[in-house]
């Protein structure tokens, strides 16, 4: 690593024979042009959530004669009171809650046995089920909406969440996958005394293998709550009732019904939908990005 | 009986009688192993039971329906090729197709370009938690949110648009209202929303590569142009290639973002997706069949966009063992 830093100073131009200088620049507080850089561009990246903010902090009077004006002035908070009188935002953090909570609780169970059969257990057909598996995964979900759509009003689930958290239970290729790929990752050895003494398969994935998967079921949480919290398509056209409504597809409805009038009142919105979730990402930042590193892909 | 568990009171008869039977021990296998089989298939039961239920019962459905006409009220009636004819033939059908591969082409090279620089400068630093914080913010946040920031910020007199303005000395371009800047809008926010994943993807990928062989150029005088274009890029090569490919896909996707930032699919369907449109024919105007045609067209881009980028993989992608 010590050689690694040496090289660095190479690479921002100008400083190219002299680390001693950067380190006293550093030694003052004065970052290397990269840090530079690099924090201009990561306020661009989050410009957008910092002008939602200022925005919603806005009186109508100021959008209208000064849209470009960053600070409130005066700082008028009735957006956000406003914005949370007019449609059901409790409600909906409730719904989406719930539903997340119970997706990703039944993808645990039902993703972890698949995956611990995959990896372990002999039975026949188990490599062309996985194939099958791993194929699906090739269909995009778009391509079966309008038949799944059809077989949840058969079934009596349109406008119910029941036609967003069963299927999300019970169907996840990728996090079988995933679920597999921890388990034969685990040492053999661990489970062989359990399998000698011939204890069932249940009690050894229960008290052998479900407790060292913890890293990987926690992945798979945060995998799983990301898509399942941002989804959109499938409530949009399973759900009808606002106080069934998702925070996505609320915050939708509310731009459909305030959004070419007062912006102030749908940054207002767009706040209160997305900065608990803006907080519970800097709380778990660490994990969320371990996770999304270690899965290779994002939840969607 | 001292061995045998209690939850196997049928063992314990073959058990005691064990002193006549000379393979008892593999009696006892024998048995585990066909229970052993059963736990399998109750293992993978649920996932199975949802993937038949709601993946491939209705991908099924969706092909045959893709030869019907339906409302979903008055009687199906066969129609063979026609929605297929029909679609591929609708105007609507080729903008949406054009309208999703261009998003695709400009969205997956910049934003992945993107993503490889700011993640090669990422690796250098030893603390790196704030940007990783700063890039990564948008992809937690639901496309839905995003696009009315992105909405407001687009308009005419919004920030973005202003700026632009000001800095360029023009008149402030109406992004969603002008068919020729609508798609590049949805661009812009599709790779401003999915930066931060591939950076700690790539990230962790630089960082999976052993300091030996960067140690090892080094040493051969290799500069940083040359570590970077001939050690750090083709070892990164594998993991580029496979979010090159879920980039397209997901790219191809896109739905959110259009029906959100351009209300619907903007000014004269200029950025109608694929995903839209056929969300629109089934949900719009409850024309199930050719809506599940319009599918059907998506399910075969995404084979053949796949095929192809495995078919280019042999010429771009390299293997450590390869490089090593």
């Amino acid at each position: 690593m010590s050689t690694l830093n040496l090289e660095e100073t190479k690479v921002p131009a100008g400083t190219t024979a002299k680390p001693p200088l950067r380190e006293r620049l550093a030694a003052i507080g004065i970052p290397s042009t990269l840090h530079i850089v690099l924090l201009v561009a990561g306020i661009a990246m989050v410009f957008p959530f910092l002008w939602m903010i200022a925005t919603s902090l806005k009186g109508l009077p100021q959008l209208l004669q000064d849209p470009l004006s960053f600070w409130p002035d005066p700082w008028t908070w009735s957006n956000f009171t406003d914005a949370w009188k007019a449609v059901p935002f409790a409600q909906a953090y409730l719904n989406s809650l719930y539903i997340a909570v119970l997706s990703i609780l039944g993808t645990l169970v039902t993703a972890s046995m698949a995956g611990y059969a995959f990896a372990r257990i002999k039975f026949r057909g188990s490599k062309a089920i996985f194939i099958v598996f791993l194929a699906t995964q090739m269909i995009p979900a778009q391509v079966t909406l309008v038949p799944f759509y059809l077989l949840m009003s058969k079934m009596g689930w349109i406008d119910s969440h029941l036609a967003l958290i069963v299927p999300a239970m019970m169907v996840n290729p990728f996090a079988v996958f995933l679920m597999r790929q921890f388990v034969l990752a685990l040492p053999k050895e661990l489970e062989e005394a359990a399998v000698i003494d011939g204890a069932s398969r249940w009690r050894i994935f229960w008290s052998v293998i479900l407790p060292n998967l913890k890293p990987g079921l926690g992945v798979l949480v945060i995998i799983t709550a990301l898509s399942v919290w941002n989804s959109f398509l499938f409530p949009l056209v399973l759900l009808n009732s606002p106080e069934l409504y998702t925070v996505p597809l609320l915050l939708a409805s509310f731009t459909s019904q305030f959004g070419s009038v007062n912006y102030g009142l749908v940054m207002a919105a767009s706040s209160i939908a997305t900065i608990p979730i803006l907080i519970a990402f800097v709380i778990g930042q660490r994990r969320i990005l371990n996770s999304m590193a270690a899965s290779g892909l994002g939840g969607k | 009986m001292s061995t045998t568990l209690a939850e196997k009171p049928a063992r314990v008869k073959t058990r005691r009688s064990s002193a006549h039977d000379p393979f008892p021990e593999m009696r006892k296998e024998a048995g585990w192993r066909k229970r052993d089989r059963a736990w399998g298939y109750v293992f993978i039961g649920p996932q199975v039971i949802g993937m038949v239920l709601f993946v491939l019962i209705p991908f099924a459905a969706s092909l045959v329906l893709a030869f019907a006409e339906w409302d979903g009220l008055t009687d199906l009636t066969w129609v063979g090729f026609k929605n297929f004819t029909d679609q591929l033939a609708d105007p609507l059908l080729h903008k949406s197709i054009i309208n999703t591969l261009l998003l695709a082409l400009i969205t997956v090279p910049i934003g992945l370009g993107l993503a490889v620089v700011i993640a090669v400068a990422l690796e250098k630093l030893k603390t790196r938690t704030l940007y990783l914080i700063l890039f990564f913010a948008p992809v937690v946040t639901s496309t839905v949110a995003v696009a009315m920031i992105w909405q407001q910020m687009f308009r005419s007199d919004g920030i973005f648009s202003a700026t632009i303005a000001k800095i360029f000395g023009i008149t402030p371009p109406d992004w969603l209202g002008d068919p020729k800047l609508a798609l590049i809008a949805v661009a812009i926010v599709s790779i401003w929303s999915s930066l931060g994943l591939n950076v700690i993807i790539f990230l962790a990928g630089l960082q999976n590569i052993s300091p030996s062989i960067i140690e090892a150029a080094r040493i051969d005088g290799a500069g940083w142009w040359s570590l970077f274009t001939k050690i750090r890029l083709p070892l990164l090569s594998p993991i580029i290639f496979f979010s090159t490919i879920v980039a397209f896909i997901s790219s191809m996707q896109t739905f959110d973002t259009v029906f959100i930032l351009t209300q619907n699919a903007g000014p004269d369907n200029a950025t109608r997706t694929i995903v839209y449109h056929i969300y629109d024919l089934g949900f719009g105007r409850f024309q199930f069949g050719p809506s599940s045609a319009a599918a059907v067209i998506l399910l075969v881009m995404t084979l053949v966009i796949t095929a192809i980028q495995f078919g280019a993989q042999k010429k771009f992608v390299h293997y450590e063992d390869d490089a090593a």
